[in-house]
């Protein structure tokens, strides 16, 4: 446990000495100048489409940082042949691979924490002053608790799409593993297409293969409730805890193929 | 370190000065050939289904781009046919309206689709449909589709159900679907009282001048939105301007009588006393004589047009 503590530190400091964190400075001025400007272009709906655009900005922010550090946590070590000395160490295979991905999925905690501060401070600014006449036709109040929900399924999302590119990252390379990373988050938003598959083709066999990808590709449209806080509409505990429960396996799925493959993976 | 420190200064005076030159030499060629004006009426995506499917995770954001860009293309469109008409003024409405606005209503539709609760885009959008040309396509129809899409993600809304109403009081002048909408919405909880009441009103005494004024007034008072609040303000100042022509027809038709000829001009009507100056719209803008001796609202007035009466409908057919 302790092996995997400190891999997963390490890859933190790492991420921050690579300054990952500064996306944090575009997402603040992005936030601040939409602010401005929205208000300039838009009739009356200030408020909703800085929520839209500050929870999709974490989300799209959090998408490059999950993928493109992801596909590295393996292959860079072997790259660099760093994982000689690391793997020399007494840890073992499966701690690196755990290691790693808490490392990575810390990261993005911390980033996300960031971004709902900085969302939350926004959306203060915007609404002070705003007479309570005005705030009454919000679909929801600007500091609305309910947005945490979403943030919190972004990161269940992003815990996802990061074993995905840790698992390709474990035996592919760097290019190939973010367009397969790409591909499938791509394929996880589109799931629902395949599960009527069967109204757009005649062929049985091809509809049985589509619902059967539709099972085994990672259903990621289920963690978008960005629309339904912003306008108010509830998200259920108990959808909370099924999609979280759903994220969990699923994660557990991707970690063990990728230590299985990681662990007969021959270094010399 | 003194050197280093001249060393960047002198970098950054370097990259100043290549940045100044770019930007000549841009200039230059924008100068000496100038690109042809871009075509931005276009829609890449018409199909609701396949932006969903492109927005993928940021359907919501992908209708908050469709509404900015509804709004800018229908102002931008409005600005422009306004401008036109200043230029030269064509016969009243002898254009096909609808053509001026093509993609009005598929960007609505998109928006609308992206982000089925896009309340304001509903209320606006319908608005925005309805009005007749040049402040808008002219197409209650589409504006009638556009609330009756949203009324069937959100039944519960009785603002969709009373600008249903509005639509076909104010544009299509049919005050028996108007009064059925304003009832229907009067039975949702929430709706304000002086809804019932209006449905009564539009029943018996539909297209009354008095009774439009106390629709927008109620409206006015109302609206929990300003551009809302702002609209039914103005349809009360159009309101004005028409019972002001009525009262400078009237004098029109006295001076007729009095002289047994028509006004050419307002100077005739003022030489004999009928009235004191050029008659300005509530806006300041000079009411014009037609050579039939009737009275109406500049194009270039922030008012015209003005509504339809059914009485003037009626005397017009």
């Amino acid at each position: 446990m302790t092996a995997i503590g400190l891999i997963a530190i390490n890859v933190f400091r790492e991420s921050v000495r690579d300054k990952v964190l500064y996306n944090l400075v575009f997402f603040a001025l992005l936030l601040i100048g939409a602010s401005y400007l929205i208000g300039q272009l838009t009739a009356g709906q200030d408020v909703k489409i800085i929520k839209d655009l500050g929870l999709s900005a974490t989300s799209v922010f959090g998408l490059f940082i999950a993928v493109f550090i992801g596909i590295g946590l393996v292959s860079k070590e072997v790259e660099r042949k760093s994982v000689y000395s690391l793997l020399a160490k007494p840890i073992h295979r499966y701690q690196m691979i755990a290691g790693k991905y808490a490392g990575l999925t810390l990261t993005l905690l911390v980033n996300i924490a960031i971004m709902t501060l900085a969302l939350y401070a926004v959306l203060a600014y915007m609404a002070w002053g705003v007479s309570d006449e005005v705030q009454r036709t919000w679909d929801a109040p600007a500091l609305d608790p309910t947005m945490l929900k979403a943030f919190a399924l972004i990161l269940v999302e992003l815990m996802i799409v990061t074993a995905i590119a840790l698992f390709f990252s474990t035996f592919s390379t760097p290019i190939l593993s973010a367009a397969f990373t790409f591909g499938l988050f791509i394929a996880g938003h589109l799931s629902e297409d395949l599960r009527n598959f069967q109204q757009v083709v005649d062929s049985p066999a091809a509809a049985r293969l589509a619902r059967a990808l539709y099972w085994v590709l990672p259903n990621l449209a289920q963690f978008d409730v960005k629309a339904q806080v912003v306008h108010a509409q509830p998200v259920p505990v108990g959808y909370m805890m099924l999609t979280s429960g759903y994220a969990a396996l699923y994660i557990a799925v991707l970690l063990i193929s990728a230590i299985a493959i990681f662990s007969r993976r021959d270094f010399k | 370190m003194k050197k280093d420190l001249l060393k960047l200064a002198g970098l950054l005076a370097l990259v100043a000065a290549l940045m100044t030159a770019a930007v000549e030499v841009e200039a230059t060629r924008e100068r000496a050939y100038r690109a042809a004006a871009e075509d931005d009426s276009t829609l890449y995506v018409r199909s609701s289904g396949a932006a969903r499917r492109l927005a993928l995770a940021y359907p919501a954001l992908a209708a908050d781009i469709y509404w900015i860009r509804a709004i800018q293309y229908y102002g931008g469109t409005k600005q422009h046919l306004q401008a036109d008409l200043a230029l030269a003024p064509p016969p009243k409405l002898s254009r096909d309206a609808s053509v001026d606005y093509p993609l009005l209503y598929p960007l609505l539709d998109l928006t609308t689709s992206l982000d089925p609760r896009f309340h304001v885009a509903y209320r606006f959008g319908a608005v925005f449909l309805a009005e007749p040309f040049p402040n808008g396509p002219g197409r209650p129809d589409l504006a009638v589709e556009l609330l009756e899409k949203g009324l069937r993600e959100r039944p519960d809304k009785w603002e969709y159900m009373e600008d249903i109403g509005f639509v076909h009081y104010w544009y299509t002048h049919d005050y028996a679907k108007a009064a059925f909408w304003f009832a229907k919405a009067a039975d949702l909880p929430g709706a304000p009282w002086w809804i019932r009441s209006l449905a009564a009103t539009t029943l018996a005494q539909g297209g009354d001048r008095q009774s439009s004024r106390q629709m927008w007034a109620a409206i006015r008072e109302s609206a929990e939105i300003d551009w809302l609040k702002q609209d039914a303000e103005r349809r009360l100042v159009q309101l004005n301007a028409l019972d002001q022509i009525d009262q400078l027809n009237a004098r029109v038709d006295a001076f007729v009588q009095g002289t047994g000829q028509r006004p050419g001009n307002w100077a005739s009507l003022v030489r004999a006393g009928f009235i004191q100056g050029i008659p300005l719209d509530p806006t300041g803008t000079p009411y014009e004589l037609s050579s039939e001796g009737r009275v109406l609202l500049s194009q270039r007035s922030r008012l015209w047009p003005l509504p339809e009466e059914p009485a003037a409908t009626s005397r017009r057919q």
